[in-house]
């Protein structure tokens, strides 16, 4: 169809459209108007600080950290002093230092991906939503599989038969199971707006599919596809986390997870070490609940009876 | 030309034909349709149980023998017998997968690596008990409590019954699981001793159906069930809360406040009743993150069900037993999802067209 020649009734309808259309505020113009919508909302302003300052804390580590993450030599268990702020592993290494230096893993793993899972979520969810028949079905049953198989158990088990994987075994097996809620909610969403009138007119002026879905659908889901960004990375580090505390992925790397898997392996609950055991879970829980509080300000972009202070 | 007729209703896996019949005749369609699906999906997830270790570098049969090669040398003779011990499966790949369904269907699922000779099906099913009753019965109270106050959270908008659930609620589900458990142990078991810090049951006791049992053992499950209490509550508020937000917003929410009802009447039995709905169908998907984060918390607590169990197959490399495990918390959550589709069709008639 995109080969023939564009019929005059068409190129009439087109000239009118673009005729009628105001002008698409420029890129920047959205970023900017977004940025402040969800910086509007108090809870995403709290989430934007806390993360803005883990990820320089992450940036700076080099300059933050007293210590290497993994210099050892110092006092054994050691409780708060004032070289070590947090006192010491059962290794003899700072805790402090290790805690500056471990955010750079979890915010890494938990960007990267959340970016993957996104990426494969808006592939999979958009041209799910838009194709029909027997391609849509094998689509839904696939996304409704990996939605229902329990994604721990599946990360562990993968992460077993990979025994000795480090940080890329762990974002890979992230990604493989965290897609598919994104997926489907990009889904529904394509589905309602491909009956819309501005996408059957793309469909009659001749449009390409591929076209349709990236350039006309795609720009109408900017805040469903930025909230799914931010609940992937979350559920990322706090699964990067879990799999680092069982012991699956590299030990010997310093990361919040594998902190407390030493922790509990050198019975810091005994010996009553409560620093080793509190700070690192804080950090991870105060990373995962920046983003999900950011997550709230993302709501009210195309939701605005999410907006503070709008009342019903 | 790419086709733009626009066919009415969803592209649902299972979509059948649609007949005009009775309202029954259409319910019992509708419960064939959904467990046609659940044994479309259950053999879907046993054949990716099958294909997953054999999609992976390395065998189990390997993993074994570079155990015993730690402590010398491993003979032909040895190995052989180790396979055939252990249940290695031989043949092309056909008729290990045959032979794969004939074990899943006998629930034979070969000798444990790390136990041995304890079979696998005996350690899961000892373990089993305990999962499903301390998951089971607290994602429940967790799903009603979450629901109220998220019904709650809605009606009083904007004053502290909404603020404090919802703030702390989303705080509280950030929380990894295993910090939550691992800070309760150490607060509550080991600082204030007022709970037991490992195990299902005391040292003295041994399971049986007496009230003192019984007693020892919701004892001993307080702080696991405590911690998956607090982690999954705040979703649950949440979810509540934001349905139940569009829901006030319609019309006929509205038109029952112009009618004079009952503020009470309108949120409960107007409102809420409308919101629940999206909020069951993530009860069936957010069964699978519990069960998830049950292991985590087995493993903190020491508590010796599935999750506990799957921690020393996959430390150990027991891979007849982490399958048996993986392919035994699947089918659980399936089928609880199954379950739930089945109420949600009971609940909302729509469902069932």
């Amino acid at each position: 169809m995109s080969t023939q020649s564009i019929p005059p009734s068409t190129r009439a309808v087109r000239a009118i459209e673009e005729a009628s259309i105001a002008p698409a505020p420029s890129p920047l113009k959205v970023v900017l108007r977004v940025a402040s919508t969800v910086w509007s909302n108090g809870k995403a302003r709290i989430g934007i600080i806390i993360l803005g300052l883990m990820i320089l804390i992450a940036v700076f580590a080099p300059l933050l950290a007293p210590y290497g993450a993994r210099q050892n030599g110092f006092d054994r268990s050691a409780d708060a002093s004032a070289a070590h702020w947090l006192g010491t592993t059962a290794a003899g290494e700072d805790v402090l230092s290790q805690l500056i230096w471990g955010a750079q893993i979890s915010i890494f793993v938990g960007l990267v991906a959340g970016l993957l899972s996104t990426v494969i979520a808006v592939l999979v969810g958009l041209s799910w939503g838009y194709v029909r028949g027997f391609g849509a079905d094998v689509i839904n049953f696939i996304v409704n599989l990996f939605l229902v198989i329990p994604g721990l158990p599946l990360m562990i088990v993968i992460a077993a038969y990979l025994s000795g994987g480090g940080i890329g075994m762990i974002i890979v097996v992230v990604v493989i199971t965290g897609w598919a809620w994104g997926a489907r909610v990009l889904r529904s969403q394509t589905q309602s707006l491909r009956s819309r009138d501005f996408v059957t007119a793309a469909v009659f002026s001749g449009e390409r599919p591929f076209r349709i879905v990236f350039r006309e659908i795609l720009p109408n889901m900017t805040s469903l596809i930025v909230g799914n960004f931010f609940g992937a990375a979350t559920a990322a580090i706090l699964a990067e986390a879990g799999l680092e505390y069982l012991g699956l992925g590299d030990t010997t790397v310093v990361s919040w997870g594998t902190m407390l898997f030493w922790a509990q392996n050198s019975n810091a609950l005994l010996t009553g070490q409560w620093a080793l055991l509190f700070a690192p879970g804080l950090c991870i829980a105060l990373l995962a609940t920046s983003l999900t509080l950011i997550n709230f300000g993302v709501d009210g972009i195309s939701n605005p009876r999410l907006r503070e202070g709008s009342k019903r | 030309m790419t086709s733009v007729t626009i066919a009415p209703g969803s592209a649902d896996i299972s979509a059948a034909p649609r007949i005009a019949g009775s309202g029954r005749g259409r319910a019992w369609g509708y419960v064939a349709r959904k467990a046609g699906l659940l044994l479309l999906t259950l053999w879907a997830a046993i054949t990716l149980n099958f294909i997953l270790p054999r999609l992976m570098p390395g065998s189990p049969a390997d993993a074994a023998l570079a155990k015993l090669a730690q402590n010398g040398p491993v003979s032909e003779g040895t190995k052989a017998a180790i396979e055939a011990q252990l249940g290695v499966p031989t043949g092309n790949i056909l008729e290990q997968y045959v032979a794969y369904l004939h074990q899943v269907i006998t629930l034979d699922f070969g000798v444990s690596y790390t136990f041995y000779p304890q079979s696998v099906s005996e350690l899961v099913s000892t373990a089993l008990p305990y999962t499903l009753v301390l998951v089971g019965v607290v994602t429940i109270i967790a799903f009603v409590l979450g629901t109220l106050l998220g019904v709650l959270a809605a009606w009083k908008r904007g004053t502290w019954l909404d603020t404090l659930p919802t703030l702390a609620g989303s705080f509280a589900s950030a929380f990894p699981y295993f910090w939550t458990a691992l800070l309760l142990l150490f607060f509550a078991g080991y600082v204030g001793r007022l709970f037991p810090t490992s195990g299902a049951y005391g040292p003295t006791a041994s399971p049986q159906f007496t009230i003192g049992f019984l007693g020892d053992a919701i004892y001993h499950a307080a702080l696991p069930a405590l911690t998956i209490l607090i982690t999954s509550l705040g979703g649950w508020i949440l979810g509540m809360r934001n349905t139940m937000i569009s829901t006030i917003g319609d019309d006929y929410v509205t038109f029952a406040e112009a009618n004079g009802l009952k503020p009470r009447t309108v949120a409960l039995r107007y409102a809420a009743r409308n919101a629940i709905l999206p909020n069951l169908t993530s009860f069936g998907l957010a069964l699978g993150g519990v069960v998830g984060g049950s292991i985590l918390v087995e493993r903190v607590f020491g508590y010796p069900g599935i999750g506990y169990l799957l921690f020393n197959a996959v430390t150990n490399q027991d891979y007849p037993l982490m399958q048996a495990l993986f392919l035994m918390i699947t089918v659980s959550v399936l089928i609880a999802n199954f379950l739930v589709d089945i109420l949600y069709g009971v609940l909302d008639p729509r469902t069932r067209r």
